[in-house]
């Protein structure tokens, strides 16, 4: 009987958790060995035929190694930004309260909005970067309109809106820290950095791994920003993996091969939490 | 994941249908909700109410063109389509394939409603008409018009009311324009063409300057590699790269407007559907003028179409009819062309007193009207979403110089013929 009531209990969750995850990702992998249907020509199994399109795709290939650049460029320094931030307002400073809400703020921001203000400031010659840099003389730069420079472009204005939500873990983090530590390594001589380096940033591991953990996703998830921004341009040259599978699916209506490419795209998430999982978890907690 | 989405759709449409007393007429419209313009429709909706009693009009407000694609086509997947919709011209060949829609050909039976079909400028009619017969109907429409500042020209010693009439005028005026401050940096420039978002709209104006047109009639081939579309795409991108009268790199189409109004270029092609918020928001006197020549004058047509969906009842059919008669009226296409900036679909709109007195205060109105005679429709193919992104994908990559014009443009043209082959 008690049996039942426990599956009583998880039923609305299960319910929920199975028609709006598990099922539709099932049905995205089935998707993906088939063809996209249309009225005249009904969907059929086409085994692997759409990944074999998906390898020989150069923008499949070119948004991939975008998003690996974009990961790249984004975590460790939105990390590191937010550790700085959190030691930072964590002290004992003047208007910590003003401080630690400036720092949060971006996040609070949607994305769009945040683009939008962003888009401005990129914008030559009328954008703030542009208006800052002529009172120095230096030249207008076309920022997004670059393929050279469009990537680092929007990895900057993504790091300036990530750091403020990490910093927020941290800042919980440190302030679960006991006091004790801090007070006997000062009787015991430390200096600070030593102090952080071998108690603090131990400690904050846990933390760390979540952060890092969401910091991945996140670089997958987070396009919002190409839709005002760049539109993935010029030439593909700033538009990531998910920004690529909304193009197949909804402007080129190819569900098919949406499907495949979000098969990889699950697969590359799932791949990057086991690894970070099994490799970090074992050196995680500082005993 | 399509398939929830479809249920969920349709679920959310029977949900915001009551149940019907007359014939209900549900539409689909392109902009977002609570837009200036959700007035003016919900407006012209309660007036064709009041004319037309036992017909009730329910338009839904869907976001930009490809939102509103995207919830036609869903709701239709379920099963639960709006009989009427306004959507991007170019769907077309989308919708055909999804067989979707009827012509509009099979309802108009009268005298009067075929004569109805054949009172639009027919630049507008082409993106609308496939095999011989009538898919869309013109409701807001758009071309591409070259604005210029008059105080610049002044400045720069040109006559500030002669816009340029060729490619040639073009980049020569516009180095006269451009102006560098003391240290060499430019704070104005000649010319600006935006290359996001629409790029290939652009293109195509250039294209057809130089005497071609992307694409084929029936929507299965394309014309990216002539070598006059080639030379079209040197010229746009020699306006940065070799005259120096533009950035080089891409110019983003959403904060053009601002670097016009704000005198950070002296001339700018953009759609006639801005021209009512430069009018806001300019500071100095400006012109609206056709787009320079090459071979020929020329520009592409843009904007929505009213569609009439396949599953609908026979009073659907009649209804839908019936309102969109009402709706591209002579007095009601002036009325909207007021209210927004878009063209009026018609000739005799222009003939309304109401427009005539408007085009006399403010004859940039009707710049656009008098380039129909060298319009050309907006590019649309089969597999059109793709076939498009090629093309932008070329231009960009040539004005950013990463490949040159006859590079990218052929690479494209044989990537369209792939996708294409199945539909010739």
């Amino acid at each position: 009987m008690r049996h039942v009531y426990g599956w009583l209990l998880l039923t609305p969750a299960a319910i929920l958790l199975v028609a709006f995850t598990h099922y539709p990702a099932a049905a995205t992998f089935i998707d993906s060995f088939f063809s996209t249907g249309t009225a005249v020509r009904p969907s059929r199994f086409v085994g692997f035929a759409n990944y074999a399109s998906l390898a020989d795709d150069p923008i499949f290939w070119q948004v991939l190694s975008n998003n690996f650049w974009f990961a790249l460029g984004t975590i460790p320094t939105a990390i590191a930004l937010a550790l700085v931030m959190a030691l930072w307002v964590n002290d004992r400073l003047p208007a910590r309260a003003l401080v630690r809400m400036a720092y949060f703020t971006p996040t609070v921001l949607p994305m769009i909005a945040v683009a939008n203000i962003w888009l401005f400031f990129y914008t030559p010659q009328i954008g703030l970067l542009d208006q800052v840099g002529a009172m120095f003389g230096v030249p207008s730069r076309n920022w997004l309109g670059d393929p050279d420079s469009v990537l680092a472009s929007t990895m900057a204005m993504v790091v300036w809106k990530e750091a403020g939500f990490f910093m927020i873990f941290y800042l919980a983090a440190l302030q679960s820290l006991p006091p004790e530590l801090e007070e006997a390594a000062k009787i015991e001589g430390a200096s600070r950095w030593y102090f952080f380096w071998r108690v603090t940033f131990p400690l904050l591991m846990p933390t760390t791994l979540f952060v890092l953990v969401n910091a991945t996703i996140n670089s997958f998830k987070l396009v919002d920003h190409l839709f005002i921004l760049t539109k993935g341009g010029p030439d593909n040259a700033s538009s990531l993996l998910l920004y690529y599978i909304y193009q197949v699916a909804f402007s080129y209506f190819d569900t098919a091969y949406a499907s495949t490419l979000t098969v990889v795209l699950l697969a590359l998430l799932a791949g990057f939490a086991v690894l970070q999982f099994l490799l970090i978890e074992k050196r995680v907690h500082y005993r | 994941m399509r398939w929830l989405f479809a249920v969920l759709l349709a679920a959310l449409c029977l949900a915001t249908t009551p149940a019907r007393a007359a014939t209900e007429l549900t539409f689909y419209y392109p902009i977002a909700v609570g837009g200036p313009l959700t007035k003016v429709i919900d407006g012209y909706a309660r007036q064709f109410e009041k004319e037309y009693p036992d017909i009730k009009v329910n338009p839904i407000y869907a976001g930009n063109y490809d939102d509103a694609r995207i919830k036609a086509l869903a709701a239709l997947k379920a099963g639960q389509s709006a009989p009427l919709s306004v959507l991007f011209s170019i769907d077309i060949y989308e919708l055909l394939e999804q067989d979707a829609i009827v012509a509009w050909d099979d309802l108009a039976t009268t005298a009067d409603d075929k004569a109805w079909l054949k009172a639009f400028y027919p630049a507008l009619m082409a993106n609308g008409t496939y095999k011989g017969k009538v898919y869309g109907i013109p409701f807001q429409r758009s071309t591409i018009v070259l604005y210029w500042n008059k105080e610049a020209f002044k400045e720069a010693g040109l006559d500030p009311e002669k816009p340029p009439a060729n490619w040639n005028e073009m980049s020569q005026m516009a180095a006269k324009l451009v102006k560098k401050d003391a240290s060499g940096n430019v704070s104005r420039w000649g010319v600006m063409v935006p290359s996001t978002g629409y790029a290939y709209w652009m293109f195509q104006a250039f294209a057809r300057q130089n005497g071609h047109d992307l694409m084929n009639r029936e929507g299965n081939a394309t014309n990216y590699a002539h070598a006059d579309v080639i030379d079209a795409l040197q010229y746009w991108r020699d306006l940065g790269a070799k005259h120096k009268v533009m950035p080089e790199g891409t110019v983003e189409w959403g904060t053009l407007r601002q670097a016009f109004t704000e005198g950070k270029t002296a001339m700018m092609w953009h759609t006639t559907g801005n021209l009512t918020a430069v009018k806001d928001s300019a500071k100095f006197p400006f012109g609206v003028a056709m787009l320079p020549a090459s071979k020929q004058r020329g520009s592409p047509t843009g904007g929505g179409n009213f569609y009439i969906f396949k599953k609908t009842t026979p009073e659907e059919r009649k209804a839908a009819l019936a309102f969109v008669k009402w709706m591209t009226a002579p007095e009601r296409a002036a009325d909207w062309s007021i209210a927004t900036g878009y063209v009026a679909t018609r000739p005799d709109a222009y003939a309304t007193p109401k427009l005539k007195e408007y085009a006399a205060g403010f004859p940039q109105a009707v710049v656009a009207r008098d380039q129909f005679e060298f319009a050309t429709p907006e590019l649309s193919t089969f597999q059109t979403g793709r076939v498009r992104k090629l093309l932008d994908d070329a231009i960009q990559a040539s004005l950013t110089g990463q490949k040159t014009p006859a590079e990218a443009l052929k690479a494209a043209q044989q990537e369209a013929d792939r996708l294409l082959k199945p539909y010739r």
